[in-house]
Order: C-alpha cells, then structure tokens, then sequence
C-alpha cells in the first residue's frame, strides 16, 4: 500500500513517547510472569527497552475496545422534597472515547477486532460504546516473528503477517523495525514520526514473513466445517466425551480476543449507581439460567459444544463463511487441563459429511474456510 | 458528613441481639457517656457473623470493626459462640497478609447485664482505632509489581525419571475396570510433550495412554464430586490424594465408591518455568526425562534444566508424596521428608517481609491483572459448590461486577475464606490462573494458623473434621482478647 518506513528501537520508543501526548497508549508490560497492555506514559515509553514493548501479551487486547467493565450510563435520582414518591432522575453518559494507540498487537489480536466488528457494528444495531472506541484507535501491530506452538492463524484464513484489522504493520528487521501503513488512520499516525523511509527492506521484511508463516504446522481442511460441526450439535456423546476433563472455569472465553458475550448490571443504590457492562462467559452455569430455574445447558459439555460452535459454525453461518476464532492459541496455552480446541473442531468434523442442504444454503459463499486454504500456501495476508 | 470529615471514624459493630445489643442498651439506659463512633448492626448470634461481613466492611472502608456476642458457655443457641470464636480468631490472624491491621477488628464478649462493661469496650475500641487514624484507602495505595523469583531449596531430591512401577499400575487399573469400575482418572499426554491432560479410562488402550511423571500436574480429585454415586477409580499424587480424602471427611464422596491408584511422586513442574527457559513461544518437539534432568527439545536445539529449577513450588516443600490413602498402591514408596522448618510460598515469604501498606500495594499490583475468569474456583477440588457459589449471587451481592481491585480481591477473600482449614494446599488455584497471580498465598496464610491453633492439616484423615465445623468449650489455644 504505502511505502516502508525504518525505525530503530529509540525512535520506535521516542515516536511512542510522543504519541502518548495526545493518545492513551496501550502497550504491553510485563507484570510478573504475565503480560498485560497497559496505559503507559510518556516518560516509561520513553525510558521503556523496545523489546520489551514487543511481547505477545498473556491476555487480548480486546479490553481496549471491550472493557471488562464499562459504565453504560450513571444514574442520580432525588426524591422530591413535597411528594417523596416523585423521583428526578439524572442520567449521565461517560466521556467520549479518548484517542488510543494500540500498540503491540499481534495479527490474530488485531484480525480480532474484525471479528468483532460483525456483531458489533453492522446490521441495524450499532454499538456506540464499542464504535467509539473503534473509531478512536489506531492499531498498530507488530507481525508475528515466529509462530507459538499453540498457534494456529493459518486454520482461519490468516497468517503471521496479516494486515487484516491493523492501521499499522511493522516487522523486526535487523537493528530496528520496518512500519508500513495499512490504512488512512495508521498513515496519520506516522506521518512525522521522522523515520527513514527503507524500501531497501522489503525483502527482508518478506522473508521475515515467510519464515513465520513457514513455522506453523499445516492447517486441517476446514472446508465444509460450519455445516458439520452443526450436524454434530445434537451428538451429545461427543461432547460429553470431549468435554470430560473441562472444568467449566471460563478462562478460554476471557482470555479470547473475539469471545464477546457481556451481562448487564446495575451497581450502587436505586437512587444513585451505574449501569455497566462487563465480560460474560458462557461457560458459566448462570449465563443461560432462566428465571423459572431451567438451565438449558446445565452440563460443562452444552457449554463447551456451545463455545466451539460458535467459532466455528454459527458465527460463520451467519457472517459470510469468516470464523469467530483467530487462531491465536490463548485457550489451548492457558487452559488449566490442556483442552484443546484445535482437538474438538478436527475431532467434531471427522467423519461427517457435510450435508447436501438445500440449494440456498450450498451456494452461500464460505470465503473464509476456502480463501484460507490456498492464502495459506502462499504465506501472503488475505485480502478482502 | 461528619463521619467522613469529623473527628469520628467509621466503626462496625455486629451485636449479637441476647447479649451484648442488650449490654449496649444497659449501658444506654443508665446514660453511660460513649464514643459515637460505633455504627450498631444486630445480629441473631455472633455465630451469624460470617467472618466475609468483616471483611467486607474493612475492604470497603471502615476504620474498624468490633464484634461481640454473649459471654462462651452462654450463647442463647448453646454453641454460636464457640463457632464464632474459632472463626473470627481466624480471621484476625488472617488481615494482616491483605494489609490489614489486625488491630482494626476485635472480638470480644458482653452479656446484657454488663453496662459498664460495654461502655469500656466500646470506648477502648474506639481509642485503639483513633490511635490507628483512618483506614488506608485502596484508591491511594501506589500498586507494586515486584516479586523476587526466590526458588526455594527442595527438602527431598525431585526427579522425573520413567517410573518402573508404571506396567503394573496400568495392569492394575485394567484389571479394575474388568471387575466393573466404570472408568478411571488419569492423565495422558496433551497437546505437546511437557502438557499433560486428564483422561478418564475407560478401555484399555485408554489406559495404555496412561503417563506418570513430572507433566501430570491437575489434582484430579477435582472431577471425583461430579460423579458421585457411580464406581470410578482415580490415579493420585499424594498431594492429590490429600483431596480425596478430604472431599471423604466432609462427605461428599463416598468411599466405597471411590478406588484409589497411588505411585510415589517424585515431584512436577511448573510448566511457565521450563517455558521461561526457552526462547518466547518455542514449539516443542519432544522431551526426555531421566534422572532430575529435563531435556527439552526445540527447534533443533535442546534445552537441559533439572528438577530443582523447574519443580512447582509446593513440590519442593512436600512431605506427602505417598498417596495417604490408597486401595492399590504400586512400586515402592518415596521416602517422606520431616516437615520443613519454612514451608511458605515464594509470595507469602515475600509478603510477610513487607509492611502492611506495601502489601496493600502488592494485591492491588497483583490483581489489576485478574481477568476474573476464576479458574482458580474451577480447579479447586474443594470448591464444591460448583454452579452455586456464592459469589456468582447478586442477592447477596458479595461482589459486584466492577473491574476494581478490591471487588477482584474480595472474590479471593471469599475463596480462602471459604477453604480456611478445607485447603490441603494442591496448590490449583494458582498453577490454573493464566495471569498467574499468587492466589494460595492467602489460603496458605489461613493454612499456618489453623495449623498453630489446632494443630491441623486438612485431607489427611477420612474421618476428619476440618476445625471449623467444630468446636471445644475450653480453647487453651485461643486467647481471649478482654477490651474491658
């Protein structure tokens, strides 16, 4: 798209430094043995080592776009003083947005965003919270320079050094980094950041790529995955049998970039609290608690089935073929007892057939499953 | 308004209604002069105190709280008293790891008669917390981040070797299972050579695929409440078999249901370590274990790391790496070491050197992180209440779904309190938090005060029970803490 652009790892952190005087920049930071994203100032950006800045975070980012908590509006009712029954509420909506760097995505974080969008932001019911913050960041994303044993981007369409969802790209090279803006947004972003411009890089940046991409063990044919894994739906033996040893503790869907659900509280007193959102996860017995105290899916293994069809089968029903799942392995490295998900969706399509549907249905277009397959012999990012 | 900008501090008082609400008003009804610190909740019974009303009082601000109910021996119930005692002695031993001052809480005894008697009370608490000022706000405590790596030194020589007694125990569950036990826990290898992952047996080539050594680190007693009533086998660690048996003691399983496979443990590892000593995201390409030597392969290269530097921490403190009670129990025992003189938690060790606000600092640093996905609840073999926990409640509302660290911590609170003298020390809470926060730290500082109160270890007794279900008349252990 545009020309490469060379940093090296002082500019990088001084280019940050000065960012943050008018964005919160989120980067990440170690804390412990975890890495988290972080706000972080000026002066730590500053006096931060890049290398540093360049670990693939524990947790997703998805917090930048998806608080785990955020006040949907704050409400102030007083009583009136002659009739006690007469209430005057006040509501107040949070600040707008605050312009944000994201710095330090990865591919498959930022290709989360993506997924989120769908459900987000398009159809009739925009969310405005969420669009906002969309709209007020600029993702800036480092390209994967291996893959993680527990990657797996190439299953879904994507690859260590896919743009998709990134304003930004940057890529290790020797003694510094090559940036390339991917979008207007990311373009603004580096317009005066003072780097040199370093198209003598492409190669090297290619081969950066291609090495990455050729670190990933070969994708399963997921063509045709959407449909089987629906017909496996009612299969309950599979799930109870894959599901054995889940312990239903929800840290796959926290730690998901595109895991979404969210509940919806009110904290505080009648009189005075918040309204917040904050991250559900379906893998709690509560999430499909009824009222009248039936729980359609009372079993750990309704959960998990619930949790890998939607990745794989509904979400791609309904949006076009994409996959809710990026790939970025977080599930599979933190899960307590090792459940794999990789596992359950090879093991939930063999031996099915996807079934010859009606004619509408057949002829929908899965782009994602049958674009990913042959993007990824190439190594190249998918274009849409 | 003058509670937060006038001289007065926000005091809690929990009376128990037949005696000391009955003091308070004896005290008020001969005009007795008191501090108007104390805000007055009634209670039944001092036994109704659930020690998580303290705390959260304390976390969410007060100054101080005081307790107090009818004098032992003269509970209007016959034994609240004794309950709460054990209870809230407990706890007062428990704040200071949180960073609270222990100072800030008392518990204490008025019978109704006793006017003068409340009036000393109330004023000598109110004194104490004066003396203490306002209680440190989490808001304004600066959050730490640090924590030395400490390894600590293992008290009996760790080793991963291939297990020789291996042939018989997978003979031995086969057998089982032939005899018409429905299916055994175990463990296989998961998705790369150094995870491994439970398997519940069912055949024999399931069996086959059985692995022990230094990878099975799930406490499988985890899974064994979910099948209750049905006749399955389960493949322990001594650590893991203490969770049997506890889950025995308090009833929740039932022995003759349960059959237990045992080897001798030589120790596993804390997966982040060996990871931390392979270059960032590594793909593992096999692994050979001989002796306490871990060679760990990796494209192309090979890592060596030993036992002593990659063992879970509990590993290298652990005096029970025999099943202590088992049905098969196969190969030679390891041999048990003397209990150590230090067998605290890297964190815990850490914590106790800091001073109450810097702890304040460390939870607040620590559990900003938190994700709360509370897999530390999931991978708790004694949380037994599963779909139910109270935390999930929003009538009560223990915790709100603000992301605040206090509301984070608080769930923890919960947590340890609810294990305090149930915790065998498995240490799953926090091998299974993926942000890997310290969380057993704070279960371990009820675990070192129930075992100086009552000489007590949870999981080791199938008969046992734990000591807060219990109580004595007389606790030569406990010592009254007179603020008269």
């Amino acid at each position: 798209m545009s020309s490469l652009l060379f940093a090296t790892p002082k500019e990088l952190t001084g280019w940050l430094a000065k960012l943050a005087a008018g964005h919160r920049v989120l980067a990440p930071r170690q804390e412990g043995p975890a890495v988290v994203f972080r706000p972080q100032t000026a002066e730590q950006l500053a006096a931060a080592d890049a290398e540093a800045l360049l670990k693939r975070s524990t947790s997703s980012p998805k917090q930048a776009m998806l608080p785990q908590s955020e006040t949907l509006v704050q409400f102030t009712s007083v009583k009136d003083a002659e009739d006690p029954s007469k209430l005057t509420t006040t509501l107040t909506v949070p600040e707008a947005a605050e312009p944000t760097v994201l710095f330090g995505c990865r591919p498959c974080d930022a290709r989360g965003f993506v997924v989120l969008d769908r459900p987000y932001l398009e159809g009739p019911l925009k969310d405005p919270y969420y669009g906002a913050r969309r709209e007020a960041t600029v993702i800036v994303t480092q390209a994967c320079p291996k893959a993680f044993s527990t990657c797996f981007c190439n299953w879904v369409g994507s690859n260590p050094a896919d743009s998709e969802g990134s304003d930004i790209l940057f890529t290790v090279v020797d003694g510094g980094y090559a940036l390339e803006a991917v979008t207007e947004k990311g373009a603004a972003l580096l317009e005066g950041a003072g780097f040199a411009p370093a198209d003598d890089k492409r190669q090297a940046v290619e081969e950066a790529h291609t090495a990455a991409a050729q670190g990933l063990a070969p994708s399963p044919d997921l063509a045709g995955a959407p449909a089987k894994i629906a017909r496996r739906f009612t299969d309950e033996a599979f799930w109870t049998k894959e599901t054995v040893k889940c312990l239903s503790c929800g840290a796959c869907t926290y730690l998901c970039p595109t895991c979404q659900c969210f509940t919806i509280t009110d904290e505080g007193s009648q009189l005075n609290g918040r309204r917040l959102r904050s991250w559900d996860s379906c893998m709690t017995p509560l999430f499909t608690l009824e009222t009248s105290g039936h729980n359609s899916r009372a079993a750990k293994s309704a959960r998990m089935r619930n949790r890998v069809s939607h990745k794989f089968s509904f979400y791609p029903e309904r949006y076009s073929g994409y996959f809710s799942c990026v790939g970025c392995g977080r599930c599979v490295v933190s899960c307590p007892v090792s459940l794999d998900i990789r596992h359950m969706v090879t093991a939930a399509i063999e031996g099915i057939e996807a079934e010859a549907k009606p004619a509408a249905t057949e002829a929908a277009p899965q782009p994602e499953a049958e674009a990913g397959k042959d993007k990824n012999a190439k190594g190249k990012p998918k274009k849409r | 308004m003058s509670v937060l900008k006038g001289k007065e501090l926000r005091i809690v008082g929990f009376l128990c209604n037949w005696c000391s609400y009955g003091g308070a008003d004896t005290a008020g009804t001969a005009r007795a002069t008191q501090p108007t610190d104390l805000r007055i909740i009634r209670v039944p019974c001092s036994g109704r105190v659930n020690p998580l009303f303290v705390l959260k009082a304390l976390m969410n601000g007060a100054d101080g709280v005081l307790v107090s109910g009818c004098h032992p021996r003269d509970c209007h119930y016959s034994a609240g008293n004794f309950y709460a005692r054990r209870r809230l002695e407990l706890l007062k031993e428990f704040l200071p790891v949180i960073g609270i001052d222990p100072r800030r809480f008392e518990y204490t005894w008025v019978s109704a008669s006793e006017g003068p008697r409340w009036k000393s009370v109330v004023t000598n608490f109110t004194a104490r917390v004066h003396e203490l000022g306002p209680a440190p706000k989490w808001e304004d405590v600066p959050a730490r981040y640090d924590m030395p790596e400490d390894l600590v030194n293992p008290i009996r020589p760790l080793g991963c070797g291939a297990h020789p007694s291996l042939p018989e125990l997978k003979e031995a569950i086969k057998a089982a299972l032939a005899d018409g036990l429905e299916g055994v826990l175990g463990w296989k290898q998961g998705f790369d050579a150094i995870h491994a992952e439970p398997v519940f047996m069912t055949t024999p080539e399931e069996v086959d695929s059985l692995i022990w050594g230094p990878f099975n680190v799930q406490n499988l007693a985890v899974q064994l409440p979910l099948y209750k009533g049905r006749k399955i086998g389960v493949v322990v660690k001594g650590c893991d078999s203490k969770g049997v048996v506890e889950l025995m003691a308090e009833e929740l399983i039932s022995r003759d249901d349960v059959k237990i496979f045992g080897m001798g443990c030589n120790g596993t590892v804390n997966v982040s370590r060996i990871l931390a000593k392979l270059p960032e995201g590594a793909r593992i390409d096999g692994c050979t274990c001989k002796g306490s030597k871990i060679t760990v392969l990796s494209g192309g290269e090979s890592y060596e790391m030993t036992m002593n530097e990659v063992a879970q921490d509990k590993c290298r403190i652990c005096t029970k790496p025999n099943a202590v009670l088992s049905d098969v129990f196969c190969g030679t025992p390891t041999t048990e070491p003397e209990e150590p003189e230090d067998g605290r938690s890297p964190a815990l060790r850490f914590l106790d050197s800091l001073s109450l606000e810097e702890r304040m600092g460390f939870w607040k640093g620590q559990m900003e992180r938190c994700i709360a996905c509370h897999a530390c609840r999931g991978a708790c073999p004694m949380c037994v209440c599963r779909d139910h926990c109270v935390s999930d409640s929003r009538n009560p509302e223990w915790v709100t779904q603000e992301d605040t660290v206090q509301q984070k911590l608080f769930f923890q609170l919960i947590h340890a309190q609810h294990l305090a003298g149930r915790c065998t020390g498995c240490y799953e809470c926090e091998r299974a938090c993926p942000m890997d926060i310290p969380v057993f730290a704070l279960k371990q500082q009820f675990g070192r005060t129930i075992k100086k109160i009552f000489s007590y270890g949870a999981g080791l007794d199938p008969k046992g029970t734990p000591p807060l279900l219990t109580y004595k008349v007389d606790e030569p252990t406990i010592k009254e803490h007179d603020l008269a």
